[in-house]
């Protein structure tokens, strides 16, 4: 290895461009959304722009000490850091003060630090760790179940903690999981779920033909999971081949004699039916499946019973897990609730906000709807607002494409990635920088539910601009290795 | 190296899904800022939360007699931003004339303006949202200044209710309210700044009930932030929830004779209703007129009340801590009965003031019985039947059977609320009372170093024995119920009697002490205060203590066939407790049972008597 190596020199330029790219640009909202017309100087630390020009100093330190730290020393401490993290996020259960019901701020002589932050990248390291073999099989019992406890456990004690965006943020280790070699089902019965789940839901009020009990959410869900059944049953040809038409025709005949009862004999309530059908359907492709022993069709009868079965519990899930405000969010983003003054008037203002930027926006500081703090949390959460209409749509663009390519960006060099270890720390940064972006994004716009996670780089507040800091600049040193190695060689 | 890598062809695949989910965003972007026309919107329509504050509960005493309830109040508002800057089009505003209006001098608003300003003071400051300058102008400083209002852009009035009183009495139970905490700001969102939260008394827990919900109005805005009206004609308004009213056990009639009868002197009288645990009377001597904190009067009342040495802010009926004196003999009786140290004709000998170790301070025959022995208070007899209790087994080894008898003593005697303050009431603030555990004995004289002789004192109800007033008129309670007590509480809500607490002694011996008390109050030391044609059971105390004088203590109940009142009575450092507590309690009972007080010579002479000169009534 070449000593004159400069680690400088190594780490990777455009990713470095754009990373100060949005910190100068985010910084530069922030000033708009917090700016009011007694602040002279962007610098004066009574403002919020001035304390988070102190927090990306910080953060700039922090980043010069990884590059300049030893390549190894991240895998070599990777377990210890995440018993060590997992300590203190179960301390701060107990010694956390209690701010508008989360637990989670830890102050530390005048600074309050988020120790839930921190555990994202460390978590990271921790995985990157377990998996760092060439052999590593992902699927075997043992392997994913250390897996799933590693993610699982610090998004369980956040989730006491009263921070469940936090928490949320930790499904984005499905990426990396994805690119690892896990089968395309998980993220197929993730998105699966939520489909299921959000049209019980929406359609949990209604009534299917004024029938009392008859949700036309449930019996939609219920229909869905028989058409996917029947999808399903076509395999079935392979035994008998004309089974599924065969199928296929009794369930309308079936719903058609429903029908006919209803409208000529008495009132049905559909949803029995419905869940009638889903049964005898499962129980008789599990008939099949005893009479030729094919293990596939089993999963049918598994598929049929278990889906069913979430239908149902959707509703419950719904009414006794989530919390009231937790319902609203959902309600009012699922255009089944409208509360102007609560929960609504943060995605409408931000709503008009971003509307009223126009295609050029309002320019620098001009904004109105944020500056009359009409938008709620607009230097943190809702700072995409500001960026929409102080820039209106060629800077929201030119933010997105940044992201963007920052992201492509970091995808090539995990996939440049010469040991295991890396692209998955890699993936997993990736992962957690789209889940930011899209949730916070998606909430701004309205087309996700309002969860508090912040912008990266942009929204303000120390602990997250320095753990993404951290989280990027890991990643970039463990980069640099792989230049280090040409460098030698040369 | 991995050449295995069969899932490279998924790195594609996300790059795809980032792109197709940055794609949805940027038309989503398209939507909202080119084909909808949000600009003209967003110059009409911003809404604007203003809250409208719901009105407090009410309080009322036990007789429906409205004791606490509101009145308007009005804030001035200032918003920053809109007060017109040199470089405004519109005409700067005639401070001076807003001085005059305000009846307040140019620097008293510059230096109000500065503080308005100053984050270390004012937090949640914005120049664009509305700060409150002046708070609390009565109604006519407000027709005033709404009339020429609009000559100054920038200020606005805020109507809210303050607490206002129909008697000055009862300041210590009902407490006040005040402008909420940082803490609890920081902890309870349904708060916001300068809202007022109960900070003291009933109003303090009560506050859920008292509180209500605050409402809103949702108002639109321009971009000058001018308002334009109501949104939607006032649909999504939110009407607030008037908090809801509090009905309290107190008679205020009898707590006005109460406080009256205590002006002048130092203590305290509480009054319960045995059957109910409801409490009658809480009075504490010093007190104040509780309109004096409230508003604007508070900033000047509240520093006066701390400071004076007479310590008027501490509720003395709940957090003053005395010994018993006499009046504990009532439970030493029962107790030693219990225990078997005594039986109903056990006789003590008792050789007046040569007895010994304890003197006897009255004269009378000997030996003596128990009724004999409470209607004398003689001290010899207690002391005799405290030490047959707690030696009755000898005293083992290492003292350990004597240990026993005395903890087990101990905890009979706290099962009449005496020791730890009742964990169940609705009453805050009160502090136990205690007795020596033989841990604590132990610790001072060694494990073996004490006997019944070392803690003689106990026996009468001195030493080591303190109670708080609540406590010892609990004890009134329990021995006319015979034998149980419900946690006096200011609720008058019938979900109390749950909380019922038998005693740990027979209702078989309670009629012994019950006679001996009644002859206390016929022929005893209570006897020149009798209440014309009411029976009634009662005790006095003169308790020796380092501050001078004895304190006088009375506490017994009324009648003495059908207990309607328990009360208790110590006033500090004022002598003999036939003297001055006895007095007051009758002329409470008086009051309560008839009505009206017939005996107004002796009512006058003791509310003007001054014990103490230092007390005032603020």
């Amino acid at each position: 290895m070449s000593k004159s190596f400069n680690v400088l020199s190594a780490v990777d330029k455009p990713t470095i461009f754009i990373y100060l790219t949005l910190v100068i640009f985010g910084l530069m909202n922030i000033y708009g959304a917090s700016y009011s017309e007694e602040q002279t100087s962007l610098f004066d630390l009574s403002y919020r722009s001035g304390k988070q020009i102190l927090w990306i100093g910080i953060s700039f330190v922090a980043a010069f000490c990884i590059l300049f730290s030893s390549k190894s020393l991240y895998s070599a401490v990777a377990y210890w850091l995440y018993g060590f993290i997992i300590l203190v996020l179960i301390l701060t259960l107990f010694v956390a003060t209690d701010i508008k019901g989360s637990r989670s701020w830890i102050s530390l002589g005048g600074f309050s630090i988020q120790p839930a932050e921190f555990s994202k990248f460390i978590t990271a390291l921790a995985l990157a760790k377990f998996m760092d073999d060439t052999q590593f099989k992902l699927l075997t019992p043992k392997n994913f179940a250390i897996v799933a406890t590693l993610i699982i456990l610090p998004m369980f004690i956040i989730v006491m903690q009263k921070e469940t965006g936090s928490a949320l943020v930790y499904l984005s280790f499905m990426f990396m999981l994805y690119r690892e070699g896990l089968p395309g089902i998980f993220p197929s019965i993730f998105v699966g779920a939520v489909i299921l789940f959000v049209v019980v839901i929406r359609y949990s009020g209604d009534l299917f033909l004024g029938v009392d009990g008859a949700s036309l959410g449930l019996i939609i869900g219920l229909s869905i999971v028989l058409i996917v059944a029947l999808i399903l049953c076509r395999s079935l040809s392979k035994d008998y081949k004309f089974l599924p038409l065969i199928l296929l025709g009794s369930v309308v005949a079936l719903i058609g004699l429903a029908f006919v009862l209803h409208f000529f004999v008495f009132p049905l309530n559909f949803v029995y039916v419905f869940s009638g059908i889903n049964a005898l359907l499962a129980l008789f492709v599990a008939v099949i499946a005893f009479i030729k022993w094919r293990k596939k069709y089993l999963y049918i009868t598994v598929f049929v019973l278990l889906t069913s079965m979430f239908c149902f519990s959707v509703g419950y899930l719904f009414n006794n897990v989530l919390q009231h405000h937790q319902q609203m969010r959902i309600m009012v983003l699922l255009g089944m609730a409208d509360d102007p003054s609560g929960i609504s008037y943060n995605t409408n203002q931000a709503k008009i906000a971003i509307g009223s930027g126009g295609f050029r926006g309002k320019g620098f500081l001009e904004g109105t709807q944020t500056k009359l703090k009409y938008v709620p949390e607009q230097d943190t959460d809702f700072i995409f607002c500001t960026v929409g209409e102080e820039w209106g749509f060629m800077g929201s663009v030119f933010v997105l494409g940044f992201y963007l390519a920052f992201l492509l960006r970091l995808v090539y060099l995990a996939e440049k990635a010469e040991s295991r270890f890396v692209r998955i720390y890699g993936y997993s940064v990736i992962g957690i920088f789209a889940f930011h972006l899209f949730i916070n994004v998606g909430m701004v716009l309205g087309l996700a539910p309002v969860i508090g996670i912040p912008l990266p780089f942009f929204s303000y507040g120390g602990s997250s601009f320095l753990s993404f800091t951290i989280l990027l600049m890991i990643f970039l040193k463990l980069d640099t290795v792989r230049k280090e190695r040409v460098s030698s060689f040369l | 190296m991995f050449n295995t890598d069969k899932y490279k062809h998924r790195a594609f695949i996300i790059k795809i899904v980032l792109c197709i989910i940055v794609a949805i965003f940027i038309i989503r972007l398209f939507q909202l800022q080119i084909i909808e026309d949000y600009s003209g919107q967003a110059s009409r329509n911003a809404f604007y939360n203003k809250v409208i504050y719901s009105p407090r509960g009410l309080i009322y005493d036990r007789n429906g007699k409205l004791l606490v309830y509101n009145q308007p109040t009005y804030d001035l508002l200032v918003t920053m931003s809109e007060i017109p800057g040199p470089k405004s089009s519109q005409p700067p505003i005639d401070t001076l004339e807003l001085c005059n209006l305000l009846n307040i001098t140019k620097e008293q608003f510059d230096a109000r303006i500065a503080s308005v300003k100053d984050r270390k003071k004012n937090p949640g400051y914005s120049p664009l949202t509305p700060q409150r300058f002046i708070t609390q102008m009565s109604p006519e400083d407000y027709a005033i200044v709404q009339e020429k209002l609009r000559n100054f852009p920038g200020f606005s009035i805020q109507s809210r209710t303050l607490r206002n009183y129909n008697y000055a009495y009862a300041s210590h139970v009902l407490g006040s309210i005040g402008e909420v905490s940082r803490s609890v700001l920081e902890t309870d969102s349904t708060y916001r700044m300068g809202d007022y939260i109960g900070v003291s008394g009933l109003e303090k827990q009560y506050e859920k009930q008292l509180r209500g919900t605050n409402g809103a109005e949702i108002l639109l805005r321009d971009a000058f932030g001018r308002i334009k009206g109501s949104y939607q004609d006032g649909a999504f308004d939110v009407t607030p929830v008037p908090g809801e009213d509090l009905i309290t056990t107190l008679d205020i009639e009898l707590q006005k004779i109460a406080e009256d009868l205590l002006q002048g002197k130092i203590g305290s009288v509480v009054a319960i209703e045995p059957k109910t645990g409801e409490i009658l009377a809480l009075a504490s001597s010093p007190t104040w007129d509780p309109t004096h904190l409230v508003g604007r009067e508070r900033s000047k009342y509240y520093p006066l009340l701390q400071s004076d040495k007479t310590k008027p802010l501490l509720n003395r009926a709940i957090q003053g801590k005395y010994s018993p004196g006499s009046t504990f003999k009532t439970i030493q009786a029962l107790v030693c009965l219990e225990m078997g140290g005594i039986t109903e004709n056990t006789m003590f000998p008792c050789n007046g003031p040569g007895s010994s170790p304890i003197k006897c301070t009255h004269h009378h025959g000997s030996p003596v019985s128990i009724e004999n022995a409470i209607e004398q208070s003689c001290n010899p007899f207690f002391w005799q039947a405290f030490r047959a209790t707690l030696e009755k087994n000898g005293y083992g080894k290492n003292n350990e059977t004597f240990k026993a008898r005395y903890t087990e003593w101990r905890e009979r005697v706290f099962s009449f609320g005496l020791g730890y303050k009742f964990s169940d009431s609705d009453v805050i603030g009160m502090i136990d009372g205690s007795i020596y555990s033989e841990n604590s004995y132990s610790k001072i004289y060694g494990k073996r170093g004490w006997k019944a002789l070392t803690i003689r004192s106990n026996a009468i109800g001195q030493g080591e024995v303190e109670v708080t007033p609540i406590q010892l008129a609990n004890v009134a309670a329990a021995i006319a119920n015979s034998g149980y007590y419900i946690t006096p509480h200011l609720n008058k809500n019938d979900t109390m009697l749950n909380h019922r607490h038998q005693v740990a002694v027979q209702e078989k011996y309670f009629p012994i002490v019950q006679r001996g008390m009644w002859r206390v109050c016929e022929y005893g030391t209570g006897r020149h205060y009798k209440v014309p044609d009411i029976p009634m059971c009662g005790k006095t105390g003169t308790t020796d203590n380092s501050h001078g004088r004895p304190h006088s203590i009375f506490f017994g109940y009324a009648p003495a066939d059908n207990p309607q009142i328990a009360i208790a009575v110590i006033i500090e450092n004022a002598g003999f407790g036939s003297t001055w507590a006895c007095p007051i309690a009758t002329l409470c009972i008086e009051q309560y049972l008839k009505g009206k007080i017939e005996r107004q010579d002796l009512y006058n002479r003791i509310k003007t008597s001054v014990l103490n000169p230092n007390v005032k009534k603020f």
